[in-house]
């Protein structure tokens, strides 16, 4: 099997028991929607004067977009890979001569998948439902953030699961940065002043304001659609993620 | 060929002396059997030759190759049943199978290995509706799915019920049969007894026997013990040979002079008309002399203990 094969087909396994695993598949999948639904639902419509009178929906579906794309990379690969190095599955694979970049190349890859399904739902209900606009010319910078970001929340993700001890600790410590990152971002309404400096340090803020401020807000339609710094600190996030994450990566749990 | 050599391995997790200077070979196309008690040093060994532990001294061959060392081609001819089943409880039998199948050049046939290990019924099913025994029969599937040219097998029978564990023994048998190298572990002598060529007995870290299922410590050698009970109202004392009473009345004696020994009593008992109820004669069994290795070994550790306290 050529290598490109052998990626997809760990791909196609993983995404199969993804969808057969109901929980997983609520929480990661359907819960970013539910989200977005209720909040366009209960606010969609109301104009925003922080956002210079902009509608809500428009804000909406960037946070949505980022807070789907963490869910699906960061929230699905660390838990998914401590439940498989606790089961031992990992360490079974280690003992074939499957090679770790497949392994680990078939995880991401299905989170990827996910991300992106999330991502294509989310902006096409926004546009045809909710009336949500972006200009054909925003199109690429947005692809290219929340490619660049998926990368980071894989990476951090794959670091995280190294810190868990077992998969019964793994919600608690997976879940903390999550909805901190999550409250302080921006997600649920747009902030500004000291929170939004100190969020800015985090992956989560950098990705919501690229999106929003320099690809959905109507008022910037006049611009690239491009946000550099941003995208700069997405990707000295991604670096230090990855770094840590080859680190640290273990394939069997801690001796207790 | 020695398809592995193992010369003074030592292994420490902390304070434990896990190994403390194990030596054995396996030969190309044998079935070796590793027994000791639990916390001996079975598992600790195994995990260094499958290379997935280092060691802290020694030196390891495995198939010619330093398991620590051990790259994607030499994992393509070592199958591994670890001890407890770890697979994607989402994925069926035959799901699981495939994608294993698809990491090895040569894989054998996936729906041969499900059929041989006797899982054809259970083929679609997924691994988290599979019963405890069925999950190992999967373990064994999974080990022997690449075709490896050596396979370990750490305690492969643990909880199957005797039918299952003849049909794996057979399995078993039929591998060694097309020359697979094969390294197993377990408790149940008679698993030892049907597969092993040769045993190897650890205990508390170190090699305390080895020698093939007939001859481990010398008991092809051992004295044979005979064993018979009189009829009510006959005097021992009135028998041919010295003979020790147990407490249910059973005469007992051990003798190097097999034949001897056994042809004057079966003839004192004809010609006397006085049958030996309940008559056996054996050597000690490869439990006795299991039990023995190990207990021996324990003593000594005991009394080494007792010095080091008198010397306080």
């Amino acid at each position: 099997m050529s290598d490109v094969a052998l990626i997809t087909t760990q791909l196609r396994y993983e995404q199969k028991s993804y969808w057969r695993n109901p929980a997983a598949a609520f929480f990661t999948f359907a819960f970013p929607l539910v989200l977005f639904f209720i909040l366009v639902a209960t606010a969609g419509s109301q104009h925003d004067n922080d956002l210079g009178g902009v509608k809500l929906a428009q804000y909406y579906t960037p946070s949505i977009l980022s807070f789907a794309v963490m869910s699906a990379c960061f929230l699905n690969i660390a838990m998914n890979l401590v439940r498989q190095r606790e089961d031992g599955v990992l360490k079974r694979m280690r003992g074939t001569p499957l090679p770790a970049w497949a392994l680990i190349g078939g995880i991401i890859g299905s989170a990827v998948v996910i991300a992106a399904l999330l991502s294509l739902v989310t902006i096409v209900f926004a546009v045809t439902v909710y009336g949500v606009s972006l200009p054909a010319s925003h199109v690429l910078p947005v692809i290219v953030t929340i490619a660049l970001a998926a990368f980071v929340f894989c990476a951090l993700g794959v670091a995280v699961s190294s810190l868990i001890p077992n998969v019964d600790s793994g919600p608690a410590i997976i879940n903390l940065p999550f909805f901190i990152m999550v409250f302080i971002s921006g997600t649920y309404f747009p902030i500004s002043g000291g929170l939004a400096t100190v969020a800015a340090w985090l992956p989560l803020r950098p990705f919501i304001v690229a999106l929003y401020y320099h690809g959905f807000n109507p008022l910037t339609a006049h611009g690239s659609g491009w946000a550099p710094h941003q995208l700069e600190s997405l990707a000295i996030w991604g670096i230090v993620a990855t770094f840590v994450a080859v680190r640290t990566f273990r394939w069997v749990p801690r001796r207790s | 060929m020695a398809a592995i050599v193992v010369d003074g391995l030592r292994k420490s997790y902390g304070n434990t002396k896990a190994v403390q200077g194990v030596s054995f070979s396996v030969t190309e196309g044998e079935c070796l059997a590793l027994l000791g008690p639990n916390g001996a040093g079975k598992t600790t060994t195994l995990e260094i030759l499958e290379g997935f532990s280092k060691r802290d001294a020694g030196d390891v061959q495995v198939l010619g190759v330093d398991p620590q060392h051990g790259d994607r081609a030499w994992r393509e001819n070592v199958g591994i049943v670890l001890q407890g089943t770890a697979a994607d409880p989402y994925l069926t039998v035959r799901e699981t199978l495939l994608r294993t199948a698809g990491f090895y050049a040569n894989p054998r046939d996936v729906d041969e290995v499900i059929e041989r290990v006797g899982l054809a019924e259970k083929r679609d099913s997924r691994i988290a509706k599979l019963s405890g025994g069925q999950k190992r029969r999967l373990d064994v599937a999974y080990g022997i799915v690449g075709n490896p040219k050596l396979l370990f097998l750490d305690e492969p029978t643990t909880g199957f019920d005797p039918s299952a564990r003849r049909g794996a023994w057979d399995l078993v048998s039929d591998l060694r049969g097309l020359g697979t190298t094969i390294l197993l572990t377990t408790h149940y002598m008679d698993e030892a007894q049907a597969l092993a060529d040769h045993i190897v007995v650890i205990g508390a870290g170190k090699v305390v026997g080895q020698g093939t299922p007939d001859d481990l410590g010398g008991r092809d050698v051992a004295a044979l013990q005979i064993r018979f009970r009189l009829p009510a109202g006959v005097d021992p004392a009135s028998l041919p040979v010295d003979v020790a009473l147990d407490q249910h009345g059973y005469c007992e004696l051990t003798t190097t002079d097999d034949a001897r020994v056994l042809h004057t009593l079966t003839g004192w008992s004809l010609d006397h008309n006085i049958p030996l109820e309940g008559l056996v004669a054996a050597r000690p069994s490869l439990e006795d002399t299991y039990l023995a290795l190990v207990r021996g070994d324990q003593a000594d550790e005991d009394e080494s203990a007792e010095t080091v306290g008198a010397t306080r």
